[in-house]
């Protein structure tokens, strides 16, 4: 799919009900450039960049333009050791953001190829009235406030997450890094913020959400490395990443099973084989499941949980 | 002071130190000249009963499933009123487990989660409910450190105790700073009430130099295994039983526990213990939190697992390869096995290697490689059920909240 165009973004924005004034100028392709036609007109410059790590996850880092971001330090901050982020190459800005050089800008994430990037933003901007981002065109700044750009976020199924991007806390043995759950996983961002599952009420509930939206992945992921993003209601909730799983570590099993028994001269009854699958797959299989009924589990405590104190608020007695 | 449970007079560290060659009490395990652990002298010395393979197949037909491989092992070794529990089972009526942990540090080691993989066990093989303490006041006031960090310990340690795999409609987790108060604490009054200044010095080793939190902390440790310290739980069942899986050091706490339970009306908790989990570089006490090469952590990446084990993992292999065909592997000290021993399923497997080693055919590097797999299988696997637990999951886990299907 071709990445949006600086009119369906403005578009979006519009049917968002996002108030946003934009600003036409020649093409800009640095912070210094841009801030001679914007600079003076009131709103936080930003300096928007584009990173990648050592397993080839995306980052774009959105800050004031005035804030030191020492990506020596961010890196450690996210768990990646030390040196782990680096500039990303201009193919990705194509394939991945699809915006051109020099405009980097959290807007980017509209497109479908951006799933996977994680956006850090700057705290600082919440202290602006309105700040200034790239609108898929270095041709034009518009300036948004923080919260509508939240709104924008959330409408495209991310959770905005601002980080004080100076700080240098230690990161150790004993202090894990504070930014670890930024780092992407394998899967896509769904949409649907949590207070939107649809859940069935029953009296003695504890049922899995109704089925929502799986999205396929692009990778089978028989070998899982995750890192510590799966924060996510809504990703530790999915059944069918669940199924995925579970499936692919089966079939991966049995593969390997297969191979090993061929090799070996003494056959064995497919009983056997099978036996052997389901000892080594078991105790993941349990863990994977009982991560996910616990999950599901929390969804409905928090729905009940809300569901009582608005009542209060509107004056109504405990549901039976 | 020999009380209803056979323990001799002498607790375990209090009285009488020069005639005790070992020291076993909840904040220090050792043995004077640097010796091995005696179980079945502990064993005596306490007063519990040695669990035998007739309770482990005992525990295997009423729960239709193998045991565990800590209860095939003998990790699980001892314990008090394990049979009356079986036989209440049998008989239809349900238990309630009790374990904890004292939230001393961020780092977990393998022999940490042991008692908590045991626990999990239980929870699934009977169909009953656990109730889990985090100790944030005892650290607070053993490790001087201060409130607020211990209360996030307590949390972040509660999150790896979740990863361990436990039923949130059976579990509930709780920390003493927030917990404690209400029926609890009246419990916690009725216990204190009944354990002397004299006793809780013999039992516990206390001196008048300990300030009065220590010394008045004990009932704190106790009062979980009385149903009634939970009425949002278990309003209406004070009959109920607990069992109580714990590492050995702790059976203190529940030796004055079961001393005074009959005196204020309650049942007795049961226990299961566990020997000590050996450290990296061999037999001589608990693993230590502060010296990162004595443990496996659950943060250890696969290349860490496998150097740990490779240049620090405790060896029974002879010092050549020829000397080691000719007499084979001692057994007795070497960690890779024990660690096998405690974590590789397959009993043949563990066997066909134990031969193998003993008798020199299979070489200390091939041990270690089986060891490292199989560790690292682990510690991914709790890796993975460590980063889908979420602060939210943490407060659920730890809101009072009834569990109405806590025995299904």
């Amino acid at each position: 799919m071709s990445g949006y165009s600086k009119e369906q973004l403005l578009a979006r924005l519009q049917e968002l009900n996002i108030n946003f004034a934009s600003y036409d100028h020649p093409a800009v392709l640095t912070v210094e450039a841009q801030a001679k036609y914007v600079g003076h007109l009131g709103g936080a410059l930003s300096k928007n960049l584009f990173l990648k790590d050592k397993k080839h996850r995306f980052y774009v880092i959105s800050a004031l333009s005035g804030t030191n971001v020492d990506l020596k330090v961010l890196s450690q901050r996210l768990g990646l050791g030390k040196g782990g982020l680096r500039m990303a190459p201009e193919e990705a800005l194509q394939e991945i953001l699809q915006v051109s050089l020099g405009c980097v800008t959290p807007f980017a994430l509209i497109n479908e190829s951006a799933r996977s990037v994680s956006l850090l933003l700057d705290q600082g901007f919440k202290a602006h009235e309105s700040c200034f981002f790239h609108p898929l065109s270095n041709e034009m700044t518009i300036s948004v406030n923080t919260r509508d750009l939240d709104k924008f976020l959330i409408s495209i199924g991310r959770n905005p997450a601002y980080v004080d991007l100076e700080a240098t806390p230690l990161v150790g043995k004993d202090q894990p890094p504070d930014l670890a759950s930024l780092v992407p996983s394998e899967t896509p961002s769904l949409v649907g913020a949590p207070e939107k599952v649809v859940q069935n009420q029953a009296p003695d509930g504890n049922h899995a959400p109704a089925e929502k939206k799986g999205i396929n992945k692009s990778k089978a992921a028989a070998k899982e490395k995750t890192t510590g993003s799966a924060k996510k209601f809504v990703a530790a909730t999915d059944v069918g990443k669940l199924i995925d799983e579970i499936i692919n570590k089966t079939c991966a099993s049995v593969l390997i099973e297969v191979n090993k028994d061929s090799e070996d001269q003494s056959k064995v009854s497919l009983g056997h084989l099978l036996e052997k699958v389901s000892q080594k797959i078991g105790p993941d299989l349990e863990s994977i499941a009982m991560s996910f009924k616990n999950a599901a589990y929390i969804e409905g405590f928090h729905a009940g949980l809300h569901s009582v104190i608005d009542r209060g608020i509107q004056g109504l007695s405990s549901p039976r | 002071m020999a009380s209803e449970d056979g323990q001799k007079a002498g607790g375990a560290g209090g009285e009488n130190e020069g005639a005790e060659e070992m020291v076993v009490n909840p904040w220090e395990v050792a043995v004077k000249g640097g010796g091995k652990i005696d179980y079945d002298k502990l064993i005596e010395k306490f007063g519990c009963q040695r669990l035998d393979s007739s309770l482990v197949r005992r525990v295997e037909r009423l729960t239709s499933r193998p045991a565990h491989v800590f209860l095939r092992r003998g990790v699980f070794f001892a314990h008090r009123d394990l049979e009356e529990i079986l036989d209440l089972y049998e008989r239809g009526e349900k238990f309630y487990l009790y374990t904890g942990r004292g939230p001393s540090s961020e780092a977990l080691h393998l022999g940490h989660l042991v008692p908590f993989m045991f626990t999990k066990y239980l929870q699934d093989a009977f169909k009953v409910p656990l109730v889990i303490q985090l100790t944030d006041d005892e650290k607070c006031m053993w490790k001087n450190l201060s409130v607020e960090e211990c209360k996030r310990l307590a949390r972040e340690n509660a999150k790896d105790i979740i990863a361990c795999g436990f039923d949130i409609t059976k579990t509930f987790i709780f920390s003493d700073f927030d917990y404690v108060g209400g029926a609890f604490y009246e419990n916690m009054v009725r216990v204190s009430k009944c354990v002397t200044f004299n006793k809780v010095v013999g039992i516990f080793g206390f001196t008048p130099e300990d300030h009065i939190g220590k010394i008045s902390f004990p009932p704190v440790q106790a009062v979980p295994s009385f149903p009634s310290s939970f009425p949002h739980l278990f309003s209406g069942n004070d009959n109920l039983r607990c069992l109580i899986p714990c590492a050995i050091d702790q059976d203190p706490y529940f030796r004055m526990t079961r001393d005074v339970a009959p005196r204020i009306g309650y049942q007795k908790p049961a226990l299961i213990e566990s020997s000590f989990f050996p450290a990296l570089q061999g037999e001589t006490g608990k693993m230590s939190a502060s010296d990162p090469n004595s443990a496996i952590y659950v943060t250890d990446s696969a290349k860490d697992i496998k150097n740990k084990v490779n240049r620090y993992a405790f060896s029974g292999g002879r010092d050549s390869i020829e000397l080691h065909r000719k007499y084979g592997a001692n057994l007795e000290v070497d960690i890779p096995i024990k660690y096998l021993g405690f974590f590789l399923e397959d009993d043949d497997e563990l066997e066909h290697i134990k031969t193998e080693y003993g008798a020199g055919r299979m070489l200390t590097g091939e041990v270690k490689k089986r060891l490292i797999e199989v560790l690292s299988e682990m510690v991914e696997r709790h890796c993975k059920a460590r980063a889908a637990v979420t602060d939210e999951m943490v407060d659920a886990f730890m809101a009072v909240r009834p569990l109405p299907n806590m025995f299904s």
